[in-house]
This record gives structure tokens, sequence and C-alpha cells, in this order.
């Protein structure tokens, strides 16, 4: 990882507390933020009622007529949250994922939870034509199982990353052939509902889908970023990080357990949205910063898992997505699946096109 | 098992015990062989229909065209035979591949071949209308060559680090299955068909298909086992390869080259069966040890087991019907891998 000089800053009050100030690690955040909520704004204002931005913005201040208020509230801004915090949702968890099993590409979907989501949710959809809610239901249980038997089948005197990572790729090849084996068996109305759930969708998310989510991650992600710097140090080997006062396998579980669960509320209400987990993390680290910051050079990938930073990049590809989705293809004609993939994959392989430098990955 | 891995035989061996593990490696290939050709047998001998052994030998020897020898010469032989140089073509990748990323979790889906195959495919059945298995045959192949180019290119010919190689396939796939998704999910008529092609069956093999595979296949398994020594100091690391005169550059291309030809021809043929590659590799790791020389040959003949076994055992369990290959694989190859892992240290790569 990118071992230069970075400039942090340490404020000290004098009621004796300090605090470590990342300088362009904050910076980047901000932007990040910024990006997010621009993208929600505009969001909100395309669907079939156009609004512009300062509509849009009036609206949610409480300033729009009764048209506009119905079509913010009730129908836009709970999809466009259940956007956010999905993509946030995903984007840290893929990040501790990443951390944990030391390996790019450990993500969710490579590790067999989205799988195992999957494969509760077809069986909800495939044998019981189960509507929204058991199909949300379906996912969880299928998620959740899937983390547990992970987490029994890897526990071996503790949490091997390695270990983890290969019974989460076996787990996963059952978990999938069993998807497939469910849409072969599936008629061709539910094969194609399957499907478009399985691309993972924001259509039509209210409310109902927004609270439990918001629940989950209210709690969750602050436990996450609570443990950011002992999992930094934990990339440094374990024998390091507990010379530094780090319990790693306590760390690990801790993280990993509350990732399983962020990524199943997360998969319940949109559907396993596929390469967010995978390429935010990549894509926070590699946020190149403008020149002025001195101490990170342009470019420069930041060390170690910015977990907040990956939950931001999360947000931003997950709205970006469902916008971009909306204005190519008209209104809810493609799921943000679809899209998500391709805007993340894109910007990844522009990133590493452009990345001359040797080691700088 | 054969592998002898108590901390006092990899402490301080001494001269006798290489010899040793050395005959003990060769006669558990051979072994594997004989595994491998009784399984072959069966593969020709069991399926819906059950036909006795005496007439198994009548249709593969003396074909006079009888029901059963029609089974035996026209259904059964060539799809076996298809089994083996699949197999073996998918472990020979997959073997290479870890060994080339130097990546656990490196298969043909992580360089993006199997999106690629899988997009040309689907652009195949919704485009251009094709609807036969030979059809497909070129169009995945071509989406297989393809985006392993784009993939090398991408991940920086130069620097084409193990990780970069990843993340590039891994990128590309993602934008791949975004387009697949949006195919699948604008055409019913494609989706219908895509689901059963991407489950991995071998039950369209025909010799006309084997023999328009086989030719990829045979070039790309000795390119694979050729590049066993190359392989072998890409382990050490770029740095120690270099000052042991192994030519990076040249065995990352050559590899590449070889897993298209495997990995295009493969799913080619009976559409993306993923995890063959991704597991043998791995237990055959926990076999032999981390040299090239011995897992290369051993995945070789270990992964048609594996394949042939799951595709007999996909036929009994659903008489008469059949239970796709890939699904078998997945399903008793899983929990076998996760049992390994468990009980001994994985090498690492």
């Amino acid at each position: 990882m990118a071992g230069r000089a970075r400039r942090v800053t340490v404020v000290r009050t004098r009621g004796g507390l300090s605090v470590r100030l990342d300088v362009p690690a904050v910076v980047a955040g901000l932007v990040l933020l910024a990006v997010a909520l621009a993208a929600a704004v505009a969001l909100i204002g395309s669907g079939d009622y156009p609004m512009s931005p300062a509509e849009v913005i009036a609206t949610l201040t409480g300033g729009g007529d009764a048209g506009q208020e119905f079509i913010v509230q009730d129908l836009r801004l709970p999809r466009v949250l259940v956007g956010l915090l999905v993509g946030a949702a995903f984007g840290i968890a893929g990040a501790v994922f990443q951390t944990v099993s030391r390996n790019p590409l450990g993500s969710p979907d490579v590790l067999g939870f989205a799988q195992g989501s999957s494969v509760g949710a077809l069986v909800a959809i495939v044998y019981f034509q189960a509507g929204t809610f058991a199909v949300a239901a379906g996912a969880v249980a299928g998620g959740v199982i899937t983390g547990v038997a992970i987490f029994l089948l890897a526990w071996k005197r503790g949490i091997h990353g390695y270990r983890f990572v290969l019974v989460g790729i076996g787990a996963s090849a059952m978990l999938y052939a069993m998807v497939l084996y469910l849409l072969t068996k599936a008629n061709i109305v539910d094969a194609t509902r399957a499907t478009t759930w399985m691309t993972g969708s924001l259509a039509g998310r209210d409310w109902d889908q927004l609270w439990p989510l918001a629940a989950v991650c209210v709690v969750l992600v602050p436990v996450l970023l609570f443990h950011g710097r002992p999992l930094r140090m934990l990339e440094m080997g374990d024998d390091a990080a507990s010379a530094l006062g780090v319990r790693g396998e306590r760390v690990r579980v801790v993280v990993l357990l509350a990732a399983v669960v962020l990524v199943a509320a997360a998969t319940a209400a949109a559907g396993p949205i596929s390469f967010v987990a995978l390429t935010a993390p990549q894509l926070a680290r590699r946020l190149s910063l403008p020149r002025f910051l001195k101490g990170a050079g342009r470019g420069t990938p930041l060390p170690g898992p910015h977990l907040l930073l990956s939950a931001l990049m999360g947000a931003v590809l997950l709205v970006a997505a469902d916008w971009a989705a909306q204005r190519l293809f008209g209104a809810d004609q493609l799921p943000v699946g679809v899209l998500t993939g391709v805007l993340g994959g894109g910007y990844l392989l522009w990133l590493l096109a452009t990345e001359r430098k040797a080691g700088r990955i | 098992m054969l592998v002898d891995s108590s901390p006092e035989a990899t402490a301080a061996p001494a001269p006798v015990i290489p010899r040793r593990r050395h005959l003990l490696r060769s006669a558990g290939l051979l072994a594997s062989f004989a595994v491998l050709a009784v399984i072959a047998v069966l593969g020709i001998a069991v399926g819906a229909k059950q036909i006795p052994l005496d007439q198994v030998w009548h249709g593969v020897f003396h074909y006079s065209g009888t029901d059963t020898d029609v089974i035996i010469r026209d259904v059964r032989f060539p799809r076996t035979l298809l089994g083996l140089i699949i197999g073996a073509a998918l472990g020979l990748a997959g073997t290479v591949m870890q060994a080339l990323t130097r990546n656990p979790l490196a298969d043909p889906g992580v360089l993006g071949i199997n999106a690629g195959a899988s997009a040309a495919v689907v652009s195949a059945i919704s485009f251009f209308g094709v609807t036969s298995l030979t059809g497909y045959v070129w169009f995945a192949f071509a989406g297989a060559a393809l985006v392993s180019v784009a993939v090398y290119v991408l991940g920086g010919t130069r620097s084409a680090t193990p990780v970069r190689l990843a993340l590039a396939g891994t990128a590309l796939t993602a934008v791949l299955v975004g387009y697949i998704n949006a195919v699948n999910l604008m055409d019913t008529a494609a989706l219908d068909k895509m689901r059963f092609w991407t489950v991995g069956s071998l039950a369209s093999a025909t010799l006309p298909t084997v023999g328009q595979i086989a030719p990829f296949l045979a070039v790309g398994s000795v390119l694979a086992l050729l590049l066993a020594r190359p392989l072998n100091a890409l382990a050490l690391g770029d740095d120690q390869a270099r000052a042991l005169g192994a030519r990076l550059t040249r065995t990352r291309v050559l590899a590449m080259l070889a897993v298209t030809l495997l990995c295009g021809g493969a799913t080619a043929a009976c559409g993306p069966i993923v995890y063959v590659g991704l597991m043998v590799p791995h237990v055959v790791r926990a076999i032999t040890g981390p040299d090239m020389r011995w897992i290369l040959p051993y995945s070789a003949v270990l992964s048609p087991v594996l394949l042939l076994g799951a595709d007999v055992l996909g036929r009994v369990v659903a008489r008469p019907g059949e239970l796709q290959v890939g699904i078998v694989t997945a399903v008793v190859g899983g929990p076998v891998f996760i049992y390994l892992v468990r009980r001994r240290r994985m090498a690492q790569l």
C-alpha cells in the first residue's frame, strides 16, 4: 500500500480530547458527500414528472405545492433514501470483507452471501409465488443462514482470512448452482421475476422498505466505523496489531457479523445489487486528490480500508446509477443493478488504464 | 491421503524423503489415471437406459446400428469424450490462472472469460437469432478470446501485476454482466434459452462439437504443461523470478493464451462450468504441495474425474431425467472442498 508521507493533523482541545484529522481523507469524504446529495436531488427530480433541482429542494423544505409534495414525499424521497442507504451498506460491507479476507475480490457476491440471499428469495418466488415482503424475508433468511454457516465452517481456532475466503467461495459455488437450478425449474414468468430481483432494483421502494434498513444502518454503521482503525492495524498482520493492543480475532468476528447483517438488510431492500460492494472500496482508495493538498501526491491511493469513504462511494455509485438508468432508458425500464456494474466496472477500468505507474494497485 | 504434512517432514527433510515423496506422487498420479479410466467407463455405461456392459463393449467396438449401439456411439461416447477433454481443460486453466494471478479466487469467472462468452452468446441469441448449440460455439469462443485480450491490455501489458489482472477482469465482468442482464430482461425469449445454457451441461455433446473444440484444447493443454517451470518461478514474486532468469512478460502472455484457449473452448462447448477449475487446484495443492510440475498433471487428471463423476451422478439421481453437470459439480464439489479447507492448512499462493 502507499506508504508515502501524509498530512495528518491532530486537533487537541484543552480538555485533553484529541482527534486525528486525516486531511486528504476528510476532503475526499466531503466531496463524496456533496456528490451523493447532488445525485440524490437529481434523482428525486427525474421521472415521468420532471422537477428542477430548485423545485426539489423547495419541496423538501416544505415549499412545494400539494402535487409536488406527494410526488417527492411519498414516491421519490423514500426510494432515494433506500438507494443511499443500500449503497452505503454495500460499500462499507465490501470494505470490511476485502480487508478481512485480504483480497480485493473478497466481496459479498464472491463469498456467497448474495447467492445465499438469492436462494432464499428464489425459493419464495418459484415455489410460493410470494409477494414482495415474503421475498425480502426469504432473502434475509437465506443471507443470514449463509453467513452463519460460512462462519461456523471457517471457524477453527479463530477466523483466518484465507480460510474464510476459501470456505466462502466453496459455499458460493453450491448456492449459485442452486440458483441456476431454481431458474431452470421455474416457469418463464417466475424466471423473469427472479432475474429482475437478482439484478437489483430500486423501483417502487417506499417507506416500508426504508425503516428496517435505516434501523440496521443506524446501529451497525457506527460499530463498523469504530473498528476502522483496528482493522487498518490488522492489515499489518496479527502480531504487529496485537503488539499495539488490537485483539485481532474479536475485531474480525464483530466486523464480519455486522457486515453480514448489513448486506442481508440491504439485499432485502433492493436485491443483491452486484459490484457496488466490490468496486466502491477500490474506488474510494483510488480517489485522486487535488494537488494543493500537500502530503498526498496527486493520485496517491489512500492507505488502508477507508470505511466511511467506501460507504459514501457506495451511496454515490448506486444513486448515480439509478439516475443514469432513468435518463438512458426512461423511468424504471431497466433495474439499477444493470447499471451499477457498468458504471463501477467502467470507472475501475478507466482508473486502471490511466494509472500508468506500476505498483499503484 | 498422499501428502506427508507432518512438521518433521517439512522442517528437516532427510535426503531419502524427497525421493519417497516423488515415488508417492508418481504412484498417486497413476492411481488418479486408473480412477479416471473407471469413471470414463461408467460415463459410457450408466444412463437413463440401463445397458449391460457386454452391449456397451459391442456398441463401442462392433457398431451394428442397434438401438443400444446408437445410444452408446452417438450419445454417451461423445458425451464422455467431451467431459474428459473439458474437465482436463478446466483443471489446467484454473491452475494456470491461480498461479498467474496468485489469487486463490481466480477462475474463468475472474478474468472475465465466462462473462465474455456469455455476452457473446446472449447477443447471438437475441440479435442474430442463433438457436443451435453449434451456433453458440463460435460466438462464445470469440467473446472469450476478445475479453482475455482486453483484460491483458487493460491490466497493463508491461505492468500487469496479478492484482491488476484480477481487477481488470472483474471490472470488465461487471460491465458485461450489466449488458447480459439488460438483454435478458428486455428479451424474455433470450432469457429462456440462456438459463439452460448458463447452467453448464454436457448433454448436447456430438462428435462434430468435440472435433471442433479439441484442437484448441490440445494446444492450450500443451502450452499449460510447458509453463510449469516459469510459473513456479512466478510464485516467488516478480523480483525473485527475474533473478532466476524467468521472463515475466513472456510467461504471462503465454499463460493468458493458454487460459483463453482452454476456457474459451470449454465454455463454448458446454456453457460456463465454473467451479471445477476453481476448486480442483486447491484440492491438488493439498495433495502435491506447491510444485507446478506436479500440480498441472494432477489437475488435468483429477478435474475430469470430478466432471465425469458429477455427470454420471446427475444421470443416476434424476432418472429418467438428469441434473445438469454444472449443478452437480458444485453441490458435490462444494462440501468436499470445504472439508479439505478445514482439514489442513491449504497451500497458500
